[in-house]
């Protein structure tokens, strides 16, 4: 008997990861919009190296100056570089994208989680709180927040994450509820699994991808509102260069100085363009048969 | 039928009273009132704690909560919403009118976000996958994404400033047009993708074959057979966008200077002024709440299939 030999397989599978990754490049939404959020990080952490000028520096000898080679997007009603502002702006877009996510997901998820996996008593008194909260139109909700802690960066960021959490605690509660039926999570269950085990290890893994696709759509969304906050005066406050403030600011001189309105309206319209389209990827490859 | 809308309509009362203590604790956490706001650095120290002492005692501020609340909650069953201590009178007065022009302004978005969505949606999915199609979604895909206060100046500064076909701030049955185009279409991206995807849905179904080989032409199969089924998906997203119009119209107002209840809200909540904040919170969650009964009930006249159970 000669002797067997055991060879690593030759071909290796890769991770699901992996194969997520190539799948979400291959698609052609997700790369454009993972591009667009990419250019997004890179701008925002080298905004320093990029920009020509202070963002804050005014000049009154150049205000409301027309796109020239020294100023790309030209200059705002004090004279300030709006080619500086706007990079300095993706900032605030990707902290406001980034807390309000934040504040929605691990709040509303927590809640789904609970109000699926719990008791009946407690799936009942999270979802009577939640019929409440819908009651309210989405924008009313934030309005409310935002009439209790006064207008700021953060208040608008907490008023708009706030008034995601009733989106995601519903997802995740009726995703829970399927997933818990199904025939892996039994088996988990025969196996010896405690709840926990199960509740952590089995059942959160496959709300994950309907959850990331509801992130995706729901952030811009967000964002938009955020920055809608900040133009009627209830969110970010000015000088800073957050591009719905810049927007209020330069839409006394629309009839003069256009460019001011178009550098902040197409900064935010590209921008949440990009999420949108990186959200349809995302769903084409996490959830392929909607 | 008759049971259903009384069994909904009783259930509408614990939400209201849900809203009501919600909007009421608001108050318990705001640190200043509108009192204070209007007096702070406005006159000497001395007057300005005298005069906010008499006021706050008039509007009952120096009250723990809950008897304000019940103070609140009286007024309210007589029908007084309080007075605006900014405005120096009844907030029925300026809610009134303020009420109506959003309505309008509401209802004109609609009516153009419903016209332009579903012919956009029906052209989209009788026309799948050619150039049609495609444009049609591209440009749902740029309404979604559009900030409608960027949009409203875009507006603005084509049709008054370039093409000056209008003037920039118009007068009379005009000055709805603006406003209306800039939540309208953006309204009409979501309702086109949702009235595709349903005629889409529909025009596989078997019955829709039947009629083609029964010799029914394109258009009726399209628009006798294959729509009014479609209609009913749309409509429960209708009822949810109404939602969007009216908190949407919070910024349009602003922007173009329409005086409705989303211009009275940010200003309201800029003034500090508590009584207008909930009075104009309570006003439209019960709209909202009224406007979702009656999609609900339509939905359930239109679709035999839908059993109204509560």
């Amino acid at each position: 008997m000669s002797d067997i030999l055991i060879e690593e397989p030759i071909f290796h599978m890769p991770s699901r990861g992996r194969q997520l990754f190539r799948r979400l490049l291959r698609n052609p939404s997700a790369a454009l919009g993972g591009s667009v959020l990419a250019v997004l990080i890179l701008l925002a952490a080298f905004a320093p190296l990029i920009t020509p000028y202070d963002p804050f520096a005014i000049n009154p000898m150049g205000r409301l100056k027309p796109p020239t080679w020294q100023h790309w997007f030209g200059t705002d009603e004090v004279g300030r570089d709006l080619f500086s502002r706007i990079m300095y702006g993706t900032r605030y877009f990707l902290l406001i994208c980034a807390v309000t996510a934040s504040i929605s997901a691990t709040i509303g998820t927590t809640l789904g989680l609970i109000a699926g996996a719990g008791s009946a008593l407690a799936d009942g008194i999270i979802m009577r709180l939640i019929d409440i909260l819908l009651a309210f139109p989405y924008i009313l909700m934030v309005l409310v927040v935002v009439a209790i802690l006064g207008p700021s960066l953060w208040t608008g960021m907490a008023a708009v994450g706030i008034a995601g959490i009733p989106g995601y605690a519903r997802l995740v509660r009726s995703t829970v509820l399927t997933v818990k039926r199904e025939d892996y999570v039994v088996s988990a269950r025969a196996l010896g699994a405690s709840e926990t085990e199960i509740l952590f290890f089995t059942v959160l893994p496959n709300v994950l991808s309907p959850l990331i696709v509801y992130l995706s759509f729901a952030t811009p969304l967000a964002a938009l509102l955020a920055s809608a906050l900040s133009f009627a005066g209830l969110g970010t406050q000015p000088p800073a260069p957050e591009w719905g403030v810049m927007l209020v600011n330069s839409r006394t001189y629309l009839f003069s100085a256009w460019w001011a309105v178009a550098a902040p309206g197409m900064a935010l319209f590209i921008s949440i363009f990009g999420l949108n389209i990186l959200g349809n990827g995302l769903r084409d490859v996490l959830d392929p048969q909607s | 039928m008759a049971q259903y809308v009384v069994r909904r309509l009783l259930l509408l009362i614990p939400v209201v009273i849900g809203i009501l203590l919600i909007t009421f604790l608001m108050k318990a956490l705001i640190p200043t009132d509108a009192v204070t706001a209007m007096y702070q650095g406005q006159l000497s120290e001395k007057d300005a704690a005298q005069a906010i002492a008499t006021l706050r005692a008039k509007y009952h501020l120096d009250l723990p909560w809950y008897q304000q609340f019940y103070f609140y909650v009286a007024d309210l069953l007589h029908g007084n919403l309080g007075e605006s201590i900014r405005l120096r009178k009844p907030v029925i007065d300026e809610i009134g009118y303020r009420y109506v022009n959003t309505i309008l302004l509401t209802g004109a978005s609609l009516v153009i976000a419903l016209v332009i969505g579903l012919v956009t949606g029906i052209l989209a999915a009788a026309k799948r996958n050619t150039w049609l199609d495609v444009t049609a979604t591209t440009i749902g895909l740029f309404g979604i994404s559009m900030p409608a206060f960027f949009f409203g100046l875009l507006l603005i500064l084509v049709v008054s400033v370039w093409l000056r076909l209008l003037p920039v701030v118009p007068h009379g049955p005009m000055a709805i047009l603006l406003p209306a185009l800039s939540l309208g279409l953006i309204e009409a991206a979501p309702l086109s993708r949702v009235a595709r995807a349903s005629m889409i849905d529909v025009l596989r179904r078997d019955y829709i074959q039947a009629a083609r080989a029964r010799g029914a032409s394109e258009t009726a199969l399209l628009l006798r057979h294959a729509l009014p089924n479609a209609l009913i998906v749309v409509l429960t997203v209708v009822g949810l966008q109404i939602g969007n119009l009216l908190g949407g119209a919070f910024i349009v107002e602003t922007i173009f200077s329409w005086h409705g209840i989303g211009e009275l809200a940010v200003n309201a909540i800029q003034w500090r002024d508590f009584a207008l904040t909930q009075a104009i919170i309570l006003v439209s969650a019960v709209t909202y709440l009224v406007i979702n009964l009656v999609a609900d009930l339509l939905y359930a006249w239109l679709d035999p299939r839908v059993e109204l159970v509560s």
